[in-house]
């Protein structure tokens, strides 16, 4: 009896598309973000992440009422991201429908921001999205630094005081991508998982790198993450949300199964 | 039976549209009206008392727009469900902001989880409380009405209820520390999970609080 670890489904939405295609052996169009998070739903995924890659402005409105059509059928949390930069954008995400918010990009060039969606809206519902790479040699030990622009950029910023900071700041939890593991099916890189999960009191969602189930047991076993966020894995059908919670759970890990 | 009406209280406190949308795919014949006015709260059949963010920040606009008289009015009278901080205001006093008075319509306090929270294992546990955990329930109640004693809830907090009167829990939940997870007493039934983000048996709830006659 206790807490339950999370698996959580991403999806990146582009002008209210899904992109990099969700395959599913019995819907047509599978490019639908509210009928793929209903599919997810059914299969028990504990919560939802869509990130918002659109860069154009009609394409946000989009985002909006996808977000709220979401929000209207499926009854588990919703966390948007992508595109988050000012108090008014977290005010129409969590008007539409979403739970909470995801802040990268915009809380590395004004950390302050932070701190003012917390005291606005809560820490519950701010999410603080860091992109980490790691930056020490073999041998020597670990150490991560911050990247924006997809990984492009490096910013000269601890990951593990970054967490810190950004939980100081009110962060209510922390979602850690790893820049080195995204896309590369190899699993998450725990070292850092773990660092941060150490390292700060809220929540820490392990992404980037999962190409099987094993990959998320050791988010939560090794990692120490709460939650395992993962795109590709179930977007092509290779297991569902409820096999992948299964085989979490035989390895003693709390899962949510009814 | 003519449509039943349930008012959603609006007082700006985060999102209601999960709520409103969660409470008609659920009453599918029923009028749901998100509102902070005080005429069209009490003249609903139901109420759903929600709320999310800072208790001070809660308590300040529930006092500024006169929604405790309305909140103290309608549990009198109907069947009225407290959500998340919406339970939190219903006690005494909160401990959290350095201290803030509550609507002290149900004796007790609450209390942060700490800093320094572990499991029966030793593990150190995260705070806020976020995710799903199960809810020991205490009491039969109408609201439980189908939901498997033992359910997964979602929860979001970094307070929790302690109540005087422990008699009133009717759900028991536990991190770190038990804690009240829902409590009711006559027409009142109130949740620090959120239901409408529980899934099957969150909308099993909302189902059966929108059935309910307020006889516990």
């Amino acid at each position: 009896m206790g807490l339950a670890k999370r698996i959580i489904p991403c999806l990146d939405v582009d002008n209210g598309r899904v992109v990099k295609g969700v395959k599913f052996l019995d819907i047509r169009d599978a490019g639908d973000p509210v009928e793929i998070a209903r599919r997810y739903d059914e299969q028990g995924a504990d919560e939802i992440t869509f990130l918002d890659i659109t860069a154009s402005h009609e394409g946000r409105d989009t985002m909006v009422h996808t977000v709220e059509k979401m929000a209207s059928q499926v009854f588990i949390p919703l966390t948007v991201g992508g595109g988050i930069r000012k108090l008014e954008d977290i005010r129409t995400m969590l008007n539409a429908g979403a739970d909470k918010v995801s802040i990268n990009t915009a809380a590395v060039f004004n950390p302050e921001f932070v701190g003012e969606a917390a005291a606005k809206f809560g820490s519950q519902c701010i999410v603080v999205a860091i992109d980490a790479k790691k930056v020490s040699a073999a041998g020597e030990p670990g150490r991560w630094e911050i990247f924006t622009h997809g990984g492009r950029k490096p910013t000269g910023l601890d990951a593990v005081e970054w967490a810190k900071k950004m939980v100081g700041f009110g962060a209510g939890e922390i979602l850690l991508t790893s820049m080195d593991r995204d896309g590369t099916k190899n699993g998450f890189d725990l070292d850092v998982t773990r660092a941060i999960s150490d390292a700060v009191a809220v929540p820490v969602i392990a992404s980037g790198g999962v190409g099987n189930l094993q990959h998320l047991a050791e988010g939560v076993t090794i990692g120490k993450a709460d939650a395992v966020l993962a795109a590709s894995i179930f977007h092509f059908g290779e297991y569902t949300v409820q096999q992948a919670k299964q085989f979490m759970a035989a390895q003693g890990i709390e899962m949510r199964l009814d | 039976m003519s449509a039943t009406t349930v008012a959603v209280i609006d007082y700006g406190m985060g999102n209601l549209h999960s709520a409103a949308k969660a409470l008609e795919t659920v009453a599918p014949g029923a009028k749901v009206i998100v509102t902070a006015d005080a005429d069209k709260i009490l003249s609903a059949d139901r109420v759903v008392f929600p709320g999310v963010g800072a208790i001070r920040d809660c308590m300040g606009e529930i006092l500024r727009l006169g929604l405790d008289q309305v909140v103290r009015e309608a549990a009198q009278s109907r069947p009225l469900l407290g959500i998340c901080v919406g339970m939190q205001s219903l006690m005494t006093r909160s401990e959290e902001n350095g201290g803030v008075d509550c609507l002290n319509m149900f004796a007790g306090q609450v209390k942060f989880f700490g800093d320094n929270l572990h499991d029966a294992r030793g593990e150190k546990l995260k705070v806020p409380h976020m995710g799903w955990n199960q809810v020991q329930q205490i009491r039969p109640h109408p609201l439980w009405k189908n939901i498997a004693d033992g359910s997964r809830f979602y929860f979001v907090h970094s307070y929790y209820i302690q109540l005087e009167d422990e008699t009133l829990m009717t759900g028991r939940c536990e991190y770190g520390v038990p804690f009240t997870a829902a409590l009711g007493r006559e027409n009142v039934f109130a949740v620090q999970f959120h239901p409408e983000k529980s899934q099957k048996a969150g909308l099993t709830l909302l189902k059966n609080f929108m059935e309910w006659d307020g006889q516990a």
